[in-house]
């Protein structure tokens, strides 16, 4: 009986192709609008690493300004001192910790058909691998060990090692970068990260690093970091006097396995600052926080407010396509009263009936639907035109495929309840007469 | 006038009106608000940087290996570029406006002032920047060439001079004659002597809250072993010149990697990309809501047209002219459309509180909801005007026929 009312209900989309191309394309645009903004926002927004999101802390300490808080709000900086960082390396309270900030670097390739190029990357510790969990194709990272001996090493992301090595193994070889050789230990695979979560400083969807290295052999090269760098006071001239300062440049992140381990290390900080304290640092008061990767994101509006205004947007404009749909459902189901009337003096009960209109509904919707996904598929083309950072969030999954055909069946027999309802209550005697 | 008999038809299917008047009391409101913010996304790019857009571009350039003296390469590269062919003036700065990254300091008058007096942005530049910038000084004086310091990254920035904007001027010197000033940089002196204002030059950051404080400093400052350069090309030449200036500057010293250039107009382009993007996205709805609202409103007086053609029949029997028929679908409009803009009215206004509320945005201005009145009427008369005239059309004789 089913798929009969779907054959009535095709049949009925020809009979008036006005009123249908209507219908359809009032559900198609209105879902488009809402799954395009849906799918940038949820993307922007989603979990990058769910397995263990819930494990993984930003740590953020007061170290500013007694007179001027960092955010007016009164949050800590985003971003940690490197005499903090270090203090916090060397005490590694945590199960796994990792500092980390941004270096730009020429590399001077061997081949000599590869021009020289500058390069981004990461400075950091062994952990940080074990922590956000990049996939490596060739090696490894680097261990503890090589942390401590500021060893000259180097781990590549898949498109340095293409351009450098045409994509082969390169573990063993080495890269020279600005004048000093790097011995490769690993290459990463595919790693793609919608939101660079763990470093939002340049906005989340900056350019992905290019290499990684260790934290200690960075320093030892005095040279500043590419990322953000804020001072509340100016540090005294040189290096040195730099990496003393209250200056902000580094970002510190702490794996702790369990909600003991969170405690015990929101207590270890606490007193930590109070030791600083009584050195004439932190004059704030104690305002330290372990944001974990979710509460980080929203807090550094990963999702900015231009694509929630849009969401929103989309949503209204839907429910303004669905409110239209309702009406033009009523007008086609009432010009069919005399159809109604006919059936239910041959026997069909309201229910029957009922059941006909409401999946003569669904596959209005369903058709919507599958317009709504085309024009979602060009919508999100065009989101990748205006914005051109958000190529990894704009683009369509199978999840968010059926979404849009369930979203656009389930808004089109919602608004067929109604209008079914009506055409359900057609008493045929009324109908039958001449 | 014939609106008794109107409403009390209506009165007889108010769902339909209920759904057309809802339909069209949430475009109201969703017209209203995402015009307003078109209108401000507009106004934002529409500021003007205060510099030659037109002709200047920007690069930077990377040294590398031993040996690199990026002091000695920024002073080479300097001379050499400003006697290129095509180059009207060039200059070492850290910095552009709009293009998101840079310094900025807090300026003070008071040695250890808990508060600074004006957030600047802070260009390093030489003599030759306010011809290149194309900046227009309106007191004081530029740079003289003895003026400018050679210092490392990571100095202390104490310079003896400073020109800054007038947007800086004012709000520290809100007396005027800013020229001839001193104004703190660190907690303590030395200080720095205002010698001259520009008219305008906007900070790196496009959402700065002061976004025409600016300051520029005296000093060859290269950040390691890179270092920047801004140009301005005689008109019509600027492209041509890039290329030029690649080669020329890769030739001279090839231990470095010149970066990508970038034309201010592009620079500009970016800045606003997200502005744009969102006044696109807001416009193409608008015109997509506006378009489902008209047609929906076709169907439905199209459906009433079809359900009424005897009743139409009967009254042009019974001597109404095409006109009165015609008025009669127009007026059954007019007062759904209205009643509808009065719920929208109160809903645009309730959007505002919220988008105010959760984003901190403006207030919708009272006029957009009387604008979106007269446009919402016009589209409904519009809309419906095609049903009306064929509902005129319809012959007195249907009311003879039998179903």
């Amino acid at each position: 009986m089913f798929s009969y009312y779907i054959q009535l209900g095709l049949r009925s989309l020809r009979r008036n192709p006005v009123l249908t191309a209507l219908m359809v394309l009032g559900i198609g645009l209105g879902i488009a609008a809402s799954m395009t903004t849906l799918t940038v926002m949820h993307l922007m927004g989603s979990d990058p690493i769910p397995w263990k999101s819930d494990k993984l802390h930003a740590v953020q300490l007061d170290n500013w300004d007694v007179n001027n808080p960092y955010y007016d709000d009164g949050r800590p900086p985003d971003q940690v001192t490197y005499r903090d960082a270090q203090a916090l390396m060397a005490a590694g309270k945590a199960d796994k910790q990792a500092a980390m900030w941004k270096i730009a670097l020429p590399i001077q390739p061997e081949n000599p058909e590869v021009k020289p190029f500058n390069s981004l990357g990461r400075v950091t510790y062994s952990d940080f691998f074990s922590m956000f969990e990049p996939p490596f194709a060739y090696g490894g990272p680097w261990d503890h060990k090589q942390d401590a001996e500021h060893a000259r090493v180097i781990v590549l992301t898949k498109d340095t090692n293409e351009k450098l090595f045409g994509g082969q193994n390169s573990v063993g070889k080495s890269v020279r970068m600005n004048g000093v050789d790097y011995t490769v230990l690993g290459v990463l695979g595919n790693w793609k990260l919608r939101a660079r979560y763990y470093d939002l400083t340049n906005g989340a969807f900056a350019d992905p690093e290019e290499f990684f290295m260790p934290f200690t052999t960075a320093i030892d090269l005095k040279q500043r970091g590419s990322g953000n760098n804020s001072c509340w006071k100016s540090p005294a001239d040189g290096w040195d006097a730099y990496l003393d300062s209250d200056c902000i440049w580094m970002q510190m992140w702490v794996q702790l396995d369990s909600p003991e381990r969170l405690a015990e290390y929101k207590s270890f900080l606490d007193n930590y600052v109070n030791e600083q304290k009584k050195l004439g640092r932190f004059p704030r008061p104690l305002n330290n926080r372990l944001l974990d990767v979710n509460a980080w994101m929203k807090d550094q509006r990963v999702v900015s407010r231009d694509v929630e205004v849009q969401t929103g947007l989309g949503f209204a404009f839907l429910a303004v396509c669905l409110v239209n749909t309702i009406g033009l459902l009523l007008a086609k189901f009432t010009r069919k009263a005399g159809e109604v009337g006919l059936r239910r003096a041959l026997g069909a009960s309201r229910r029957e009936v009922f059941m006909q209109f409401l999946v003569e509904s669904g596959v209005v919707g369903l058709s919507g639907g599958l317009v709504g996904l085309l024009l979602t598929g060009l919508g999100l083309l065009a989101v990748r035109a205006l914005y051109s950072s958000y190529k990894s969030v704009a683009t369509l999954d199978l999840s968010m495929v059926l979404t849009t055909i369930a979203l656009a069946v389930i808004s089109a027999v919602l608004a067929g309840l109604y209008p079914t309802w009506r055409a359900c209550r057609v008493q045929p005697a009324a109908q039958l007469k001449v | 006038m014939e609106f008794r008999p109107i409403l009390s038809a209506l009165m007889r299917s108010k769902v339909a009106m209920i759904l057309i008047g809802l339909q069209v009391a949430l475009t109201l409101a969703i017209v209203c608000n995402a015009l307003f913010i078109i209108g401000q996304r507009l106004d934002h790019m529409a500021r003007p940087s205060g510099v030659d857009e037109q002709n200047t571009f920007w690069f930077g350039s990377n040294g590398f290996g031993q040996g690199y003296n990026a002091k000695v390469v920024q002073q080479s590269d300097v001379a050499l570029l400003r006697q290129l062919p095509g180059v009207a003036d060039a200059a070492p700065t850290n910095s552009v406006p709009m293009s998101d990254g840079g310094w900025s300091t807090g300026l003070m008058l008071q040695p250890h002032q808990k508060k600074s007096t004006a957030d600047s942005a802070i260009y390093l530049v030489d003599d030759h920047a306010i011809s290149t910038f194309g900046l227009k000084l309106v007191a004081g004086r530029n740079f003289k060439p003895e003026e400018i310091k050679s210092l490392d990254f990571g100095d202390r920035l104490l310079p003896q001079v400073a020109i800054i904007t007038k947007a800086v001027a004012d709000k520290m010197f809100p007396d005027g004659n800013a020229v001839g000033k001193q104004v703190y940089f660190d907690l303590d002196p030395p200080t720095t002597t205002i010698i001259g204002v520009v008219e305008r030059m906007q900070q790196p950051w496009m959402s700065s809250e002061t976004v025409e404080n600016s300051t520029l400093v005296p000093a060859f400052m290269p950040y390691g072993n890179s270092t920047r350069y801004l140009i301005r090309a005689d008109p019509g030449k600027r492209d041509e010149l890039m290329k030029l200036v690649e080669q020329k500057l890769t030739e001279a010293n090839p231990s470095r990697i010149i970066g990508k250039m970038h034309s201010i107009a592009d620079v500009r382009n970016d800045a606003y990309a997200e502005d744009r993007a969102m006044a696109i996205i807001l416009g193409v709805v608008i015109f997509c809501l506006l378009t489902i609202t008209a047609l929906g409103i076709v169907g439905m007086a199209s459906f009433w047209v079809a359900q009424r053609t005897r009743q139409i029949g009967t009254r042009r029997a019974l001597g109404a002219t095409k006109f009165d028929i015609l008025r009669y679908f127009q007026t059954e409009n007019f007062i759904i459309t209205t009643l509808g803009l009065i719920g929208g009215g109160i809903l645009a206004y309730a959007f505002s509180l919220y988008l105010m509320s959760a984003y901190q945005a403006p207030r919708l201005p009272w006029y957009y909801v009387p604008v979106g009145f007269v446009c919402l009427w016009l589209l409904g008369q519009l809309a419906v005007l095609g049903p009306a005239l064929r509902a005129s059309r319809v012959p007195p004789a249907v009311a003879t026929r039998s179903v």
